[in-house]
């Protein structure tokens, strides 16, 4: 017996080739997996507990999987629902899915999968010897975590299962591993272990259909005219990967040092040796905590007196700008942080950068943090007169620099930074997460 | 000496999760895979990254005639002091070494 698993698309919400998701359908799936999330985009998803994506390019490409879900009969599962796999973000997700329930006729089970954890509980399991710190990792304690806005646990195969094995039609989970939801009915039937991660990892970016069974997988994909070749399958595990053979999972690892890639034809490629090394039950936890909270202001250096010496200019600016704040505001420079970045000299790399040259302009990008966004906003409005004027010489006329908008200062709202990597043990896989079941929906 | 993206078919990079950086120098065939592997040195792309050497993960893969370096952020993905959220632009800086004869 095989098991067939339709990835329609890398994620939720960056919209998807309807024709590819057409022919997969027509390939009749077990299974339609598509991921809902991950941390790419940074740690504000998790820190605030929202989506990233729209919630109106999210509800209309899931009413097309929730479409072809009715067509072919079989279960749909999303992971890490609303980009962060929240407890808010997964009955987010739940929402747009009993609204479109209802507008398309359809009367579904569906099962929510919880991953969200109280810091407190994680703080048990730090006393109890159960969280190692991965490399490298953030310090935590008890008032760590205890400050964390959003602790999540990454579930695996397993947690996935247990929501399928509810008959579910749809399953909406929280933060699972991206792998998880593709390798999850593999695994329960009984298919090959190391295909089934292998195939899962492979599969993530989508639009593929992937066929499991007892030996290996077999990969295909669903775009017209596009290929998947010995050499784009195998490379595929140098993405986003810091070791191209060793993948942890929940519960053990996958090892793909001695996997052979076989092209079947022109698009299709047979995986088989792909290995599963069963662990320790580990769940890894991402946590993101409020670091402040930022203004930012903008103006532009264009005078090529001031281009020329601008890194001069900003250093003794910021300087200035201490003293003043430090005056004005009675703000010692440990209260808040304020960093001035170079647009066209070294913005992007920083102390790495190895190049200069002559630009036309500079940027010049200034970020602030405080503990309080009134307070970043009046650190904002002090400097925005200087930042405006401030001269390199103090007898020559005050230079005016360019704004590109009024007022030059910003507000960006609270910085979160991500304070986890770590894992967690738990006596079984679900000790961690919970299960809702329910019906939405027409009778 | 030439720069590495004159020889090589693409250096790409991107975080692995928000603590790691990975980047991928793509050889395109054996030939210049074996060349750029023995005059590529790990210690000149710690130096370029501002890394200890010993931090460095190299994965010299014949098979894909691709050579990978892994290395821990040393800002986490999107903290304060971040610059590039997701680690992209590093490879431009390897893309830009100059390597060989």
């Amino acid at each position: 017996m095989s098991t067939r698993v339709l990835v329609p698309t890398g994620a939720l919400g960056i919209t998807f080739d309807r024709a590819a998701l057409a022919r997969g359908i027509a390939a009749k799936p077990d299974i339609i997996a598509v991921d809902g999330g991950s941390t790419d985009s940074g740690p504000f998803s998790l820190g605030s507990g929202t989506s990233k994506y729209s919630r109106a390019a999210t509800k209309s490409e899931w009413r097309d999987l929730m479409l072809a879900r009715a067509e072919a009969a079989v279960p749909l599962v999303i992971g890490t629902s609303g980009t962060c796999g929240t407890d808010a973000t997964v009955d987010w997700m739940f929402e747009i899915t009993r609204e479109l329930a209802s507008e398309l006729g359809q009367r579904l089970k569906v099962a929510r999968l919880y991953s969200s954890q109280s810091p407190a509980r994680v703080a048990m399991a730090l006393a109890a010897g159960q969280i190692t710190p991965l490399s490298p990792a953030p310090d935590i304690s008890a008032e760590a975590l205890g400050a964390m806005s959003n602790i999540v646990a990454l579930a695996g195969a397993e947690q996935v299962q247990a929501a399928l094995a509810t008959g579910a039609d749809i399953v909406i989970a929280g933060r699972t591993t991206d792998t998880a939801i593709i390798s999850a009915l593999p695994l329960a039937r009984g298919d090959h272990a190391g295909a089934a991660w292998h195939g899962a990892k492979i599969g993530e970016c989508g639009a593929i259909l992937l066929e499991f069974d007892r030996e290996g997988f077999t990969v295909e994909p669903l775009v017209e005219n596009a290929c998947c070749t010995p050499h784009s399958v195998s490379a595929h595990m140098l993405y986003e990967n810091s070791d191209p053979f060793i993948l942890y999972e929940p519960g053990g690892h996958l090892d793909v040092t001695c996997a052979r890639y076989d092209a079947l034809d022109a698009r299709r490629v047979r995986v088989t040796g792909s290995r599963w090394v069963p662990g320790r039950y580990t769940v890894k936890l991402e946590g993101a905590t409020l670091a402040g909270y930022q203004t930012s202001i903008l103006a532009v250096l264009r005078d090529p007196h001031y281009v020329a010496h601008a890194q001069k200019w900003a250093d003794e600016l910021h300087a200035f700008l201490a003293c003043q704040i430090a005056q004005r505001m009675d703000l010692d420079d440990d209260a808040y942080s304020l960093e001035f970045r170079l647009i066209g000299m070294n913005s992007a790399l920083g102390h790495m950068e190895n190049r200069s040259g002559e630009p036309v302009e500079v940027g010049i990008l200034g970020l602030i943090t405080a503990p309080t966004a009134e307070m970043a906003e009046e650190i904002g409005k002090l400097m925005n007169p200087y930042v405006l004027h401030y001269p390199l010489t103090k007898d020559e006329e005050l230079p005016t620099f360019a704004f590109p908008y009024s007022p030059a200062q910003s507000e960006r709202g609270p910085l979160y930074e991500f304070a986890l990597n770590h894992v967690m043990e738990l006596e079984h896989p679900m000790q961690a997460f919970r299960l809702e079941v329910c019906e939405v929906g027409h009778a | 000496m030439r720069r590495l993206s004159d020889r090589v078919l693409k250096v790409r990079s991107k975080n692995a999760g928000p603590f790691w950086v990975t980047v991928d120098v793509f050889c395109g065939t054996p030939d210049i895979f074996e060349q750029v592997r023995l005059e590529l040195h790990t210690e000149a792309v710690a130096a370029l990254f501002q890394q200890p050497s010993q931090l460095i993960k190299r994965f010299d893969i014949a098979d894909l005639n691709v050579i990978k370096f892994s290395f821990p952020r040393p800002v986490a993905q999107g903290a304060r002091t971040d610059r590039d959220m997701h680690g992209a632009q590093w490879a431009i800086l390897l893309a830009e070494l100059k390597v060989g004869s």
